[in-house]
């Protein structure tokens, strides 16, 4: 059963992958490139020449975009059966499918947008390359201490379900991550590295095409899997 | 019709599996899953499984839409 769902939801995420891929790739380069023009326009007026690439920008702009959404969808959908595998028939009289899209749409605020608000997505030359260690580290921690929070919310709502009802349960539980999780995000210290002359119009249209390239995996991810969820819940005797 | 409106519709909730059962797989594949995550995520940037630049540049454009922390 949770080989199943496993494989399931690691298919989903392959097919969720490549259609944010092809997002990415329509919405996102646009910004991703003008990154790496205000790169070049530096490097050129400190006289410097253009590195030799490794992998053209041809390559990284459409094979490797993929590879890097497949992957993560991949890995997302495989994290999400796992967790929908232990959320199912646990919390409250939801079927399979309502399951799968409540299990999906906590990870997505926890994991995802959640660590957005504080730390959101930069593109090429907008941040300074020494400081990658801790940018990487608080990163880190904001998606841990999140996705933490929201599970533990997750399970207090069960168990103030028998006194409260579901209705005021998770109302209670989701008040108490908000505000948890604002505070550690608060306490956090705030990164602010982007160059003065950075063009805002490049740093608004990356972020937006971003989030937005994780909406649309995230939502084919959870409508996916759902509908796969469902055909091996359902016997085939029945229906 | 209004009588056959009002009569509940049964939700088909599906049995919780055991979380014994769920044990192994989540550790076993929730590590391979996460080193994924990893790889495609981190590696090369801040800290290096693999030495080089390879796979940094290749999955260079996923790394920054996909939000996280690049150069």
């Amino acid at each position: 059963m949770v080989r199943t769902l496993l494989v399931r939801g690691m298919l989903a995420g392959l097919l969720a992958g490549l259609l944010a891929a092809l997002f990415a790739n329509l919405v996102g380069e646009p910004a991703l490139d003008g990154g790496i023009a205000y790169e070049d326009a530096l490097a050129a007026a400190a006289g410097e020449a253009g590195g030799e690439e490794l992998v053209s920008r041809g390559v990284q702009s459409t094979l490797g975009l993929a590879v890097g959404f497949v992957i993560y969808g991949v890995a997302v959908g495989g994290i999400l059966a796992l967790v929908h595998a232990a959320a199912q028939g646990r919390i409250g009289a939801l079927s399979a499918r309502a399951t799968v899209v409540v299990v999906a749409a906590v990870g997505f605020v926890s994991a995802v947008l959640v660590p957005f608000l504080k730390y959101p997505a930069n593109p090429p030359a907008s941040s300074l390359d020494d400081t990658i260690g801790l940018r990487t580290g608080l990163f880190v921690i904001l998606v841990a201490v999140s996705v933490g929070l929201a599970a533990g919310a997750a399970a207090l709502a069960r168990r103030l379900s028998v006194t409260l009802g579901w209705w005021n349960a998770v109302l209670a539980a989701a008040g108490g991550y908000v505000v948890l999780v604002a505070l550690v995000a608060y306490l956090l210290p705030p990164i602010a590295e982007t160059p003065d002359d950075f063009p805002a119009t490049v740093l608004y249209d990356f972020r937006i095409a971003s989030l937005g390239g994780h909406l649309v995996l995230w939502t084919t991810l959870a409508l996916v899997f759902a509908a796969l969820v469902d055909r091996a819940a359902r016997p085939a005797a029945v229906r | 019709m209004s009588q056959a409106a009002a009569e509940p519709r049964p939700v088909a909730v599906p049995a919780p599996i055991p979380l014994r059962e769920i044990a192994p797989w989540a550790l076993f594949a929730g590590i391979v899953l996460l080193a994924l995550l990893y790889l495609v995520g981190m590696d090369q940037g801040a800290t290096s499984v693999f030495s080089g630049q390879m796979l940094h540049e290749f999955v260079h454009d996923g790394r920054h839409l996909l939000g996280f922390p690049c150069h």
